[in-house]
C-alpha cells in the first residue's frame, strides 16, 4: 500500500463534486429494519425528482424494489422513540438540535422523544458529505417532508380505527386526538405491532414558517449535557479492548520518497512496524511504546526542490494549469463589451490582493480507531465524508464497500477540512498487521503539516467607472484560491471574471467558505478603492450599484446598527465595511479598528453583522454561528499564514501559528434578519466573507494605509514610510 | 516503572507507570477519562486543562510523577450526580459552545478563575483564559457563562450561610 500525502486534491470539492450525479447506496433491507428497530412505522425520503410508490407493510420485498434515491428515513417504535437516520454529520454546527427541531415540529413530538443517528454508513442513507451548508436548506426540509409525512400516515392509522374522517383529527404532543370525541391515542399505541413503511407523497403540506413553534425558536443544543461533562466520546477518545496505538513515519518533505530504512530495532522493541511502499508506521500497546518504535527507526527520503513561500504569488501566476488539463481548466464570465467599456470610463482602477495559505487548525486533530473482523472493516473517524471515506478506504485496501463500517462520532470540528479519511487509512493499515484494533491520533504537528490547506491566491481587480460613482467595467481574475464567490453582485453591464486554476505547491482543498472569503476581500476592498478615489462615501457608493434587495437590506441594517456616518471619536480609530453572498445567505460586516502608529498594533474593537438566510430555525445558534464565523475570521484576516519552505511547513505548531484567542475578541453584535417567507438555508460559512475587507477598508480609514493581502497584519502594521 | 498513587476526582488509583509520562495520557489511557483532550501537546491551548489541588494546570505538559501527592480534578469530577456545577450549567445557559472539543478544558479554566475571584471583570477573564482555544469562536459566550457562573457561586454562597 502507499499514501499519496501530495496528491491533489481537487481545489474546491463543491466545484467538481456537487455537480457529480450522486452514486446512491442503499444498504440496509427495510426488512432488516424493523428487525433491528422493532416494529412501528418507517418513512423513507426520497430525493425529490425519483418516482416513488407506497408500499404496503406486508408485502415481501427485496432491497431493489426501495426507492434508490434516499437521503433520510425516520422510524417510530412502539415506545414512541423516533429514530432518524442521516448522513450528515456533527461538527459544531449545531445540526443534531436544528435537525432534531425540524422533526418536532412537523411530528409533533417531543425533542426528548427524538434520536437523530448521524454519519454510521452502515445505517444511515448514502449522503455525499456535509459541507457548503447544504444541510438546513436540503436536509432540514426534506426532515420535515419525512416527519410531516409519518404524522399524515399515523393520523390516517387513528381515522381507520375510529372510522371517523382524518380531517377531524389533531396530532398533537405525540398523540391523535378527535377533539369532538375527546378520544385519543399515542403514537406508539397506533404503530404497535405495525410494520408500516411509507415513502414521501407528491404534495408536502408543510408547516409554514409564520407557524412554527418548535423550529424558529432556540432551543438548546439537545445533546450538551454531554459536553459539559466530558461524557461524549469524540472520534479520538474511542477505545477498543485489546487496542493498540500507533504511529507514522512521515516523510522529511512532501512527495519524498524513501531511500533506505531500518527498522531493526523497532522491530525488538514488541512493536509491529509496517514498510509497505512510501508507508511506514507502527502499532504498540501503549502511545508511548510506539512513539519509542518510531524514534527507533532510522529513514533516508530524498526528495525535490519545491517553491517556497517567498516565491508563492509570482509562482501561482506563472504557473496556471489552463489550456493543460481538459477537465481542470478555468471557469470564465463574461458580458458586455468589457475593453470598450473601460476605454471609456471616466476613471480607471487596477489593484491586486492576495491571500496566504491557512490552515483549518480544528481544535481535535485527525483521528481514526480502525478495526479488522476477517476481511471486513469498522472504522470510527472525525470526517465530514463518512461515505467518502468509506469509498478511499474500500480502493484503499481492494475489499468492496459493504465490508467497510465508517462511523462518525459528533467530531471536534473541520470547517471543510476534515473530507478527507488519511488517519482512517492509516490505522487500518496498522490494524490489520497488528491483528488488533488499531488507534491513531494525528498530532497537532501531523494535523499542520498533512492534512490539507485553504489555498492561496492572487486576485487582480480593475475596474472602470463614471464621474458619477456607475460601475461600467469590471475584470476580476482569480489566480488559483477558487472561484466561490468570483462573481460580483454589484451591476455592471460589462464584466469578465476568470477563475485560473495552478498546479498548488501545497496540498490544498476546502474550507469554511471556499474562496468567497478570498473573491469577497479583492471585491469589497476594490470598491472601497474606487469610493474613495471617487470621493464617495463607500456606503453610498456600494448602494449606487447595488440592486438586489436582500443584500441591500443587510447592508443597511447593519449601517444602522453600526451608526456608519459618525464623526470619529479617537485618534487611530478607523471603520470600514464588507459583504455579499454565498451559499444562499446575505452578509454585511461593519468594523471598527483602532491602529497604534507608534507600536504598529491594530485592534479591531467592534464587528457588527446584519445576516439574512430565509426563515431562521434556531435564532441563538444562528448568533453562535455569524459570532464564531467574525472570532475564526479575524485570524485568517489579521495573522494566519501556512509558512513553507522547500516541501516543509515551517510553523507546524500552536505555538508557533497563531489562532484567534479571548484577547482578540472584538465587541461582537448581530443583526438577524428573519424572512419567514423564504426558504431556510445554511450559515456555517456565509457570514465569514465580509470581515476581512471590512477590516481592510478599517483599517485604511484610520491610517490611510491600504493593505491588500492577508493576513493584512502579521506583525502588526509597518511603520509609516 | 514505579508505583504511583493518584489521586483523580476523589478516588485514589494505584498505578504501574512511568512517572515521565504525561498527566494526560495516564487520565485518558489508563484511567479512561477522556474528558481531557489533547489539541497541541505543548501547553498552548488549553484542552487538556485539570485541576492540581484547585489550580488549573495543561495536563498535556505535567509529568504524573510530579503530581502524585496532589489532588486532580478533572471534567468528570465536577457534577455531584446530576447536579452539574455552576459553571457547567452556564456553560449550557449561554449555549458557549459549538463543536465543544475546548469545552472540558474552558470550563476546568474557568472553575480555577472562579475560585479566585467570583466577580473576574472581562478583562480579568481575558487575561486568566487567554490560554484556551476555541477555534469555533464561542468566547463571549464563554465569558458570559463565567461572569454568570461566578454570580450563582457567590449567591449559592450566601444563601448556605
Amino acid at each position: 500500500m502507499t499514501t499519496k500525502p501530495e496528491m491533489h486534491i481537487p481545489i474546491e470539492p463543491e466545484r467538481y463534486e456537487l455537480a457529480a450525479s450522486p452514486a446512491y447506496h442503499f444498504d440496509l433491507d427495510r426488512r432488516d429494519f424493523f428487525k433491528i428497530l422493532g416494529a412501528g412505522v418507517l418513512v423513507i425520503g426520497v430525493l425529490k425528482g425519483v418516482e416513488y410508490a407506497q408500499e404496503s407493510g406486508g408485502s415481501r420485498r427485496h432491497r431493489e424494489d426501495l426507492p434508490n434515491a434516499i437521503n433520510a428515513w425516520l422510524h417510530l417504535g412502539e415506545n414512541g422513540k423516533v429514530t432518524v437516520y442521516t448522513g450528515k454529520v456533527e461538527v459544531g454546527q449545531n445540526i443534531r438540535t436544528s435537525l432534531t427541531q425540524a422533526v418536532a415540529e412537523e411530528l409533533h413530538v417531543p425533542l426528548s422523544s427524538i434520536e437523530l443517528v448521524m454519519g454510521d454508513t452502515q445505517l444511515v442513507p448514502y449522503d455525499m458529505g456535509t459541507f457548503g451548508s447544504r444541510t438546513t436548506p436540503d436536509m432540514n426540509l426534506q426532515l420535515r417532508k419525512v416527519a410531516s409525512a409519518a404524522r399524515d400516515l399515523l393520523v390516517g392509522m387513528a381515522a381507520a380505527q375510529w372510522q371517523t374522517a382524518r380531517e377531524r383529527l389533531i396530532a398533537a404532543d405525540g398523540k391523535v386526538t378527535d377533539p369532538r370525541t375527546r378520544r385519543s391515542i399515542e403514537y406508539a399505541a397506533l404503530v404497535k405491532g405495525q410494520q408500516l413503511t411509507q415513502t414521501l407523497p407528491a404534495e408536502d403540506p408543510l408547516i409554514p414558517a409564520a407557524k412554527w413553534t418548535v423550529a424558529g425558536q432556540s432551543i438548546p443544543k439537545v445533546d450538551g449535557r454531554d459536553f459539559v461533562t466530558g461524557k461524549h466520546r469524540f472520534p479520538s477518545d474511542q477505545k477498543l479492548p485489546e487496542m493498540w496505538f500507533g504511529k507514522i513515519l512521515r516523510p522529511a518533505a512532501f512527495g519524498a520518497t524513501l531511500v533506505s530504512l531500518d527498522t531493526h530495532a523497532a522491530d525488538q522493541m514488541g512493536a509491529t512496524v509496517v514498510h509497505d511502499g512510501n508507508f511506514v508506521g507502527v502499532a504498540a500497546p501503549t502511545e508511548v511504546q510506539a512513539e519509542s518504535a518510531l524514534a527507533a527507526i532510522h529513514a533516508e527520503w530524498k526528495s525535490a526542490p519545491q517553491p517556497s513561500g517567498k516565491d508563492l504569488f509570482d509562482y501561482l501566476k506563472k504557473d496556471t494549469t489552463e489550456g493543460h488539463d481538459p477537465t481542470g481548466d478555468g471557469d470564465r464570465f463574461d458580458v458586455g463589451a468589457l475593453d470598450k467599456a473601460m476605454a471609456a470610463a471616466d476613471h480607471r482602477l487596477q489593484t491586486a490582493y492576495t491571500v496566504a495559505y491557512i490552515a483549518h487548525t480544528p481544535l481535535e486533530p485527525r483521528a481514526a480507531l480502525a478495526k479488522w473482523d476477517a476481511d471486513s472493516l469498522t472504522v470510527w473517524t472525525g470526517t465530514q465524508r463518512p461515505f467518502g471515506v468509506r469509498g478511499q478506504l474500500a480502493e484503499a485496501f481492494r475489499i468492496p464497500e459493504e465490508r467497510v463500517r465508517v462511523f462518525m462520532p459528533d467530531t471536534g470540528a473541520a470547517y471543510g477540512g476534515k473530507h478527507t479519511g488519511e488517519a482512517a487509512i492509516e490505522a487500518a493499515r496498522l490494524a490489520r498487521a497488528a491483528r488488533r484494533p488499531v488507534k491513531l491520533v494525528w498530532t497537532r504537528e501531523e494535523e499542520f503539516t498533512w492534512a490539507y490547506f485553504r489555498p492561496a491566491g492572487v486576485i487582480e481587480v480593475s475596474s472602470g467607472v463614471r464621474n458619477d460613482g456607475t460601475l461600467t467595467a469590471w475584470e476580476f481574475h482569480n489566480y488559483n484560491s477558487g472561484s466561490a464567490g468570483i462573481r460580483t453582485y454589484y451591476e455592471v453591464p460589462n464584466q469578465r471574471i476568470v477563475f485560473h486554476p495552478v498546479n498548488s505547491p501545497l496540498r490544498q482543498g476546502s474550507y469554511r467558505a471556499l474562496a468567497a472569503t478570498a473573491n469577497h476581500f479583492a471585491r469589497e476592498s476594490h470598491m472601497d478603492e474606487v469610493a474613495h478615489a471617487l470621493k464617495i462615501d463607500p456606503f453610498e457608493f456600494r448602494m449606487k450599484n447595488l440592486k438586489n434587495e436582500r443584500l441591500r437590506a443587510v447592508f443597511e441594517a447593519a449601517a444602522k446598527q453600526f451608526g456608519w456616518g459618525a464623526a470619529k471619536t479617537a485618534p487611530g480609530q478607523g471603520f470600514g465595511m464588507g459583504g455579499g453572498y454565498e451559499k444562499l445567505g446575505n452578509v454585511a460586516t461593519f468594523a471598527e479598528v483602532n491602529v497604534d502608529r507608534k507600536s504598529g498594533d491594530v485592534k479591531v474593537v467592534r464587528v457588527v453583522s446584519a445576516f439574512e438566510c430565509g426563515a431562521i430555525v434556531n435564532p441563538d445558534n444562528l448568533r453562535n454561528q455569524i459570532e464564531g464565523s467574525n472570532v475564526q475570521g479575524l485570524g485568517g484576516a489579521l495573522f494566519e499564514a501556512i509558512e513553507f519552505e522547500n516541501g516543509k511547513i515551517l510553523n507546524n505548531r500552536l505555538s508557533d501559528y497563531r489562532v484567534p484567542r479571548f484577547s482578540d475578541l472584538p465587541v461582537l453584535e448581530t443583526v438577524l434578519l428573519d424572512r419567514k417567507d423564504l426558504p431556510s438555508a445554511g450559515a456555517g460559512e456565509c457570514p465569514m466573507i465580509g470581515l476581512a475587507p471590512a477590516i481592510a477598508n478599517a483599517i485604511f480609514d484610520a491610517t490611510g494605509v491600504r493593505l491588500r493581502s492577508m493576513p493584512l497584519v502579521p506583525s502588526g502594521l509597518k511603520p509609516a514610510a | 516503572m514505579a508505583q504511583i498513587q493518584l489521586a483523580v476526582n476523589g478516588r485514589s488509583y494505584p498505578l504501574d507507570v512511568d512517572p515521565q509520562l504525561s498527566l494526560l495520557s495516564v487520565l485518558r489511557d489508563y484511567l479512561d477519562l477522556t474528558g481531557s483532550k489533547y489539541g497541541c501537546g505543548e501547553g498552548v491551548c488549553g484542552a487538556c486543562t485539570v485541576l492540581i489541588d484547585g489550580k488549573s494546570q495543561r495536563a498535556c505538559v505535567t509529568r504524573v510523577g510530579a503530581v502524585a501527592q496532589k489532588q486532580i480534578t478533572t471534567i468528570e469530577g465536577l457534577a455531584h450526580g446530576d447536579e452539574l456545577h455552576p459553571v457547567q450549567q452556564a456553560f449550557l445557559d449561554e449555549n458557549a459552545m459549538q463543536c465543544a472539543f475546548c469545552t472540558s478544558g474552558m470550563i476546568m479554566s474557568a472553575v480555577a478563575l472562579l475560585n479566585e475571584n467570583r466577580r473576574p471583570s472581562p478583562a480579568q477573564i481575558t487575561d486568566f483564559m487567554d490560554g484556551n482555544i476555541c477555534r469555533c469562536g464561542t468566547y463571549s459566550r464563554i465569558v458570559r457563562a463565567i461572569q454568570k457562573a461566578g454570580a450563582a457561586m457567590e449567591a449559592g454562597k450566601v444563601a448556605a450561610r
